[in-house]
């Protein structure tokens, strides 16, 4: 399998902060159009995508959103005073530059502290090379967003870069759309919006369509990492099937069909088990009268930083587990 | 005076039945429709004459307080907070306790016999009780029972250049911006929400919204103002006096960044002073409101609040009459074709 890595750093380098997800929604709807046979934004911005079957109607979820930093103050000086959208760690963010929509550029630094573990987010700011109040408003306004700036890197094996935290759930979802033959299913992909703040499109979409089955596809941590935290997840072990999180656990018979599909076809997997976070799944599962559902998570390292690294035949291995399990005719 | 009838009556979460009574008495003869459903919340319908986006807009009628857990022999009886209490805040407060009203006081033991680490704390609620002048438990238990909801015994009182100190004011200033517009005509057909149990987790608001279904939230709410002399103004969430303040995020909700931009706008062509929310910090109905079923866009619109979760909120009447011009205006702008 090609790795379309000209794909993939057009997705990660479109600002696309929770709340704000119109451009990375108008480039997947443009990339998948002729793959699909309608789409349609629902009230919060969710992307639906529909592939039309007679067979069991299946939700797939990556969602589109990325983690920011919501500026809330401007200075005398021009400094930018800012608060947290989704899981922001100030340690990670000191010294990190930041892109706004409209292509502003900033650095976050730090108050002067005796105590540097003492660091948190309201005692730093961003420098946007302004010198006062007046020149900083001509780019910025309270309530503007903005994300780790980004630099894509790839090499033979690895790729490396922000925001793959999830626009590779949004990649394996589009590259699994293009290689789909025949299916009987009645796919949704649903390119999910306020993932990061809450499952909150996901929330919504899955009331929506109401499907028999969800899988959401989105990174999950490894423990593969000098004196990491113990996590029976590696790189290049394979698509990790998830067991559980903290907002789910996979309906067993999920698991048992993702492990077939699997071992059928040859495809390296992996399980995983999260003791913290979740993801869409957690928000699908428990909508109208429940919907069992799985998650099939790409290996990722130094999740939430502007570095995320994951392996390529990982990705590959998500992109073909989805594309089989979506031919399948998916008996529960 | 409306807002001093609503703030003076007690609706500790769970417990709202006074405050509902009070609003449903208000509003009935200005409404088409009017239940209250299963959970307690008040859904009010008033049929306008032009088709919109469906609006519902939500105030909560709950407040934070206390609820008895124990009455020891002495006759003191124990508690626990309801929602979100600032326990330093406690101590040496009046209180009202039950249906009946019962007087009582927050004590403790005198500073003298406060250990030094106890004195250099915040009491916890082991080593506060309130005396309601019993002499025993058999005594106390004629008139309280475990389980009996506390309020704070606080009165309404306008002081100052238009301000006003009560307890209550969240959300008793939104329900009564709610209610006011419900006695206003709005072309638009308004589904009015007076929700229950806002302050212990959004709960009637999730049932509300479901019922309702709406495209548009609007919450109406009182919020925390912390602008105070040593506190840096970067974390000064809101100012008294500076108009409605605009929510831009918090723990529950990204508000839609269009219906943002169409408030902002229209404050500006009234000449309506308003302010952003600038804290991420708290919730409020929106959360459930926006991802209610297929989902609606929301914004809230909150009133400046000093000293907000204790008995003395404190107010400025501008920001409060600012709030419901701003409602009326943006309404206005929906009815004509706005956010479609």
């Amino acid at each position: 399998m090609e790795f379309n890595g000209q794909l993939l750093k057009k997705l990660v380098d479109t600002y696309s902060p929770s709340g704000m997800e119109e451009r990375i929604k108008d480039v997947i709807a443009e990339e998948i159009k002729d793959y699909v046979d309608e789409m349609k934004v629902d009230t919060l911005g969710n992307l639906i995508a529909r592939k039309k079957g007679n067979g069991k109607k299946i939700m797939i979820a990556g969602h589109m959103d990325q983690i920011g930093l919501m500026i809330t103050d401007i200075d005398e000086k021009g400094f930018l005073r800012f608060t947290n959208v989704g899981g922001i760690s100030p340690f990670i963010s000191l010294n990190q530059r930041v892109i706004f929509e409209n292509g502003t550029i900033g650095v976050i630094h730090c108050e002067h502290l005796e105590d540097i573990g003492k660091m948190k987010l309201d005692k730093m700011f961003i420098d946007i090379g302004v010198s006062s109040k007046e020149e900083a408003e001509k780019q910025v306004m309270i309530g503007d967003v903005c994300v780790y700036h980004n630099s894509y890197y790839e090499n033979e094996n690895r790729v490396m870069t922000g925001a793959l935290d999830d626009r590779i759930g949004c990649y394996v979802m589009i590259e699994a759309l293009k290689q789909l033959s025949r299916t009987e299913n009645d796919i949704y992909m649903v390119f999910t919006v306020q993932e990061e703040v809450g499952l909150r499109g996901a929330k919504t979409s899955a009331f929506g369509i109401n499907p028999d089955i969800g899988i959401s596809l989105d990174v999950t941590a490894t423990g593969d990492t000098p004196k990491a935290r113990p996590m029976a997840v590696s790189l290049d072990k394979g698509a990790a099937i998830k067991v559980k999180d903290n907002s789910l656990i996979t309906h067993p018979k999920i698991r048992k069909i993702m492990i077939e599909t699997a071992k059928e076809n040859n495809i390296d997997y992996q399980f995983e088990v999260l003791e913290y976070g979740g993801t869409d799944s957690g928000a699908i599962h428990i909508t109208r009268e429940g919907v069992p559902s799985g998650v099939i998570s790409i290996p990722t390292r130094y999740i939430h930083t502007s570095s995320e690294l994951a392996s390529k035949k990982d990705i590959n291995s998500c992109i073909s587990l989805l594309t089989k399990m979506l031919e399948k005719n998916i008996e529960l | 005076m409306l807002l001093k009838k609503l703030t003076e009556a007690n609706g500790v979460s769970g417990n709202e039945k006074e405050v509902r009574d009070l609003i449903i008495e208000e509003i009935k003869d200005y409404v088409d429709d009017i239940k209250v459903d299963r959970i307690g919340n008040i859904i009010a319908y008033k049929k306008g004459s032009i088709e919109t986006p469906k609006i519902m807009i939500a105030a909560h009628m709950d407040e934070v307080g206390l609820i008895v857990t124990k009455i020891d022999k002495s006759g003191l009886i124990s508690f626990k907070p309801v929602g979100g209490l600032d326990k330093r805040i406690l101590v040496s407060k009046v209180v009202k306790i039950g249906k009946d009203r019962i007087s009582g006081v927050i004590g403790a033991k005198p500073i003298h016999l406060q250990k030094s680490n106890e004195r250099s704390k915040a009491l916890d609620y082991n080593n506060l009780y309130i005396d309601i002048g019993a002499k025993s438990n058999e005594q106390a238990e004629k008139i309280v029972q475990v389980g009996d909801y506390i309020a704070f015994d606080s009165e309404y009182i306008e002081f100052g250049d238009n301000f006003v100190k009560a307890k209550a004011l969240d959300d008793r200033v939104g329900c009564n911006i709610l209610i006011d517009l419900l006695k206003s005509d709005t072309k638009a057909s308004i589904y009015a929400a007076f929700t229950v149990m806002e302050e212990i987790g959004l709960v009637g608001a999730a049932p509300a919204s479901y019922q309702i279904d709406p495209d548009i939230g609007i919450v109406l709410e009182g919020t925390t103002c912390a602008d105070a002399t040593d506190v840096e103004s970067h974390l000064q969430s809101t100012n008294v006096g500076k108009g409605p303040a605009i929510s831009l995020m918090d723990r529950t909700t990204i508000f839609d960044r269009k219906f943002r931009d169409m408030i902002v706008e229209t404050a500006k062509e009234n000449n309506i002073p308003y302010q952003f929310r600038r804290s991420s910090a708290g919730g409020n109905d929106s959360g459930r409101i926006h991802t209610a079923k297929e989902g609606a866009v929301t914004t809230t619109l909150s009133v400046p609040c000093r000293y907000i979760h204790s008995p003395i909120n404190v107010m400025s009447k501008d920001d409060y009459e600012n709030t419901g011009r701003l409602l009326k205006q943006v309404i206005k702008k929906i009815e004509e074709g706005g956010l479609k």
